[in-house]
This record gives C-alpha cells, structure tokens and sequence, in this order.
C-alpha cells in the first residue's frame, strides 16, 4: 500500500469533477480587456453627452422625456460596439486557452454554462428595453449592472467560482446606484470598467499563468 | 486500520472507473460520449467499466433515441454515491490517518 497512488487517485477524481461540471477556459485577460473597452465606452459617451449638453444622464429625476434621439442612438452605437468587442475578444482569448488546456469549447459544460449566465442576463436585458419604453431611464443603468451581477452568480457554478463575488458586487452596487439615479454613466464606468479590470488581473494571476 | 481497507472498493479500482463514477457524481447524467471525451477511453474500455460498475449496481443505464440516434444515458445509483463516498473518505483517511 503506497499513498502515492491514493493520492493520484483523490486528484484525479477532483480533476474529474472539476473538469465535467465546471468550464475552466474563460481567460482572465479577456475580463481586464472588457473592462479597459468598457472605459474607453464611457469616456465616449461622457463626451457624446458632453457635446449635446444633453440631460439624459445628469437628469435626477427616474422618469424622464428628455429622451434626444439622436444622442440616444450615438450612446446605444457606443454600448453595442463595447458589447461586441469584448465578446469577440473574449471568444477569442476563450479559445485559445481552450486549446491550452485540452478542454473543448463547445461541450455540454460549457452549454450550460452559456444558457445559465444568458437566461438572467436576456431577462434583464429585455427588462432594461421596458424601462426604455417607458421612459423610465434612470433605472436603465442600475438594472444592467443588477442583471449582469445575477447572471455572473448563476454562471460561477458551472465555471470558475470566484465570478460569484464579483457577481454578488455588480447586484451590490446596482442596488446602490438606484439611489444615485443621475450617475449612471460613472456607476457603468465602475462597475463594467474597473471592476472587470481588478477581477480580470485577479483571475489572470490565479489561472491563466 | 481494517475498518478503513474494507472501505476501499475493488469496483473503483481502476482509472476509468473512478473516473466515471466521480463525474456522474457531480452530473445528473452523463452520456457514453461525453464520458469517452471526458477520460480520454476507447469505445470498448468505456462499456466495459459501465458494464461492471452496473453490475454492481453502482451506476444505472437509460437507452432512449435522439434524432433517431441511439444515446445512452448513465446515471449513479443511490447506493452507487453512497459507495463512493465511502471510497473517498477511506482514501483520504489512508492518506491522513490523524485527521
């Protein structure tokens, strides 16, 4: 009887484990790239919001009809290109880590993994389309970083658990923000910014080196 | 130091089969190719760990079509989980007596 083996086989089974009900790929990196996009996205709509000296974002007030639709579909363009630059970046990076690690991008763990982090995150997304629709804009902001900080805590079971924490602080300062109603734009900034940056670099110096 | 050894399961004895048993305890299901993918198995080694962990009835087996391709499904039995952590627990005391 030698505890080498019964060593290697404890392990193996923790690998086994890990490796069938968690999606181990997600590189870190692409987390502190979304965030430096998502900065990048501000500072643009800052001056976008700047330039019309437009009330949409300084407006204090939850219920707004100061809903300019020019400046209005400027700031969507900037979300939507942040959106999809980081999503490609992340595939991207995703992929490559993938390969690295032998671990197939498309198995049934990282399925799951997709439609546990989508359903709160379409759910809120549809969500913030409602509040559009009613003018409702000063909790536009508030509830993506509410719905993201849910999505990311539904996804941490199926892939690296420590997104929870920073799930459990995007629901935090969300629920803040609320309060704040004519700071949107730098509680976005915060949040997908400078907290995908810290939690990246974290998560880059834990796993992907 | 017997009471320990006599929890230790010749039907874990083996790569393969710890390795499917440590999946489905963590999967609801899993199915015979995600359990090939997953342990790097051929075809035949799979079926017959599957066979012998079922003999044992550590682990049931579900056959049904989809896309009119036959799948099967394994699922760990009760007895099966309880087994294996039984397994596990003897393991880690062989490691680490004192705890």
């Amino acid at each position: 009887m030698d505890n080498k083996n019964y060593l290697k086989d404890i392990s193996d089974i923790k690998t086994m484990m890990s490796r069938s009900s968690r999606f181990m790929s997600l590189s870190g990196l692409s987390g502190v790239l979304a965030g430096v996009y998502a900065l990048i996205g501000a500072i643009l709509a800052y001056f976008e919001l700047k330039r019309y000296d437009s009330a949409i974002y300084t407006d204090t007030e939850i219920v707004s009809d100061n809903l300019d639709t020019t400046v209005f579909l400027n700031l969507v363009s900037i979300a939507l290109f942040v959106l999809i630059s980081a999503i490609v970046t992340g595939a991207i990076l995703t992929m490559r880590k993938a390969k690295k690690q032998n671990e197939k991008i498309w198995n049934p763990v990282s399925k799951r993994l997709l439609v546990n982090f989508g359903l709160p995150l379409v759910t809120g997304g549809l969500f913030c389309i409602v509040l559009i629709q009613h003018g409702i804009l000063g909790l536009v902001a508030p509830a993506t970083l509410i719905f993201y900080g849910l999505s990311l805590v539904n996804a941490s079971k199926f892939t690296i658990g420590d997104i929870k924490y920073l799930g459990i602080a995007y629901v935090i300062i969300g629920l803040i923000a609320t309060q704040f109603v004519g700071y949107g734009l730098y509680f976005w900034a915060l949040g997908f910014g400078v907290f995908h940056i810290i939690y990246g670099t974290i998560l880059y110096n834990k796993y992907d080196r | 130091m017997k009471n320990i050894i006599q929890h230790i399961s010749k039907a874990f004895d083996h790569r393969v089969r710890l390795g499917i048993m440590s999946i489905l305890m963590v999967n609801d299901f899993a199915d015979f190719n995600m359990l090939k993918e997953l342990l790097g198995a051929t075809d035949g080694n799979i079926a017959s760990h599957t066979k012998a962990l079922e003999k044992e009835a550590y682990i049931s087996i579900e056959k049904s079509f989809i896309n009119r391709k036959p799948n099967t499904r394994y699922i760990a039995t009760k007895s099966g989980r309880e087994a294996f952590t039984k397994h596990i627990e003897a393991l880690e005391k062989l490691i680490n007596p004192n705890e």
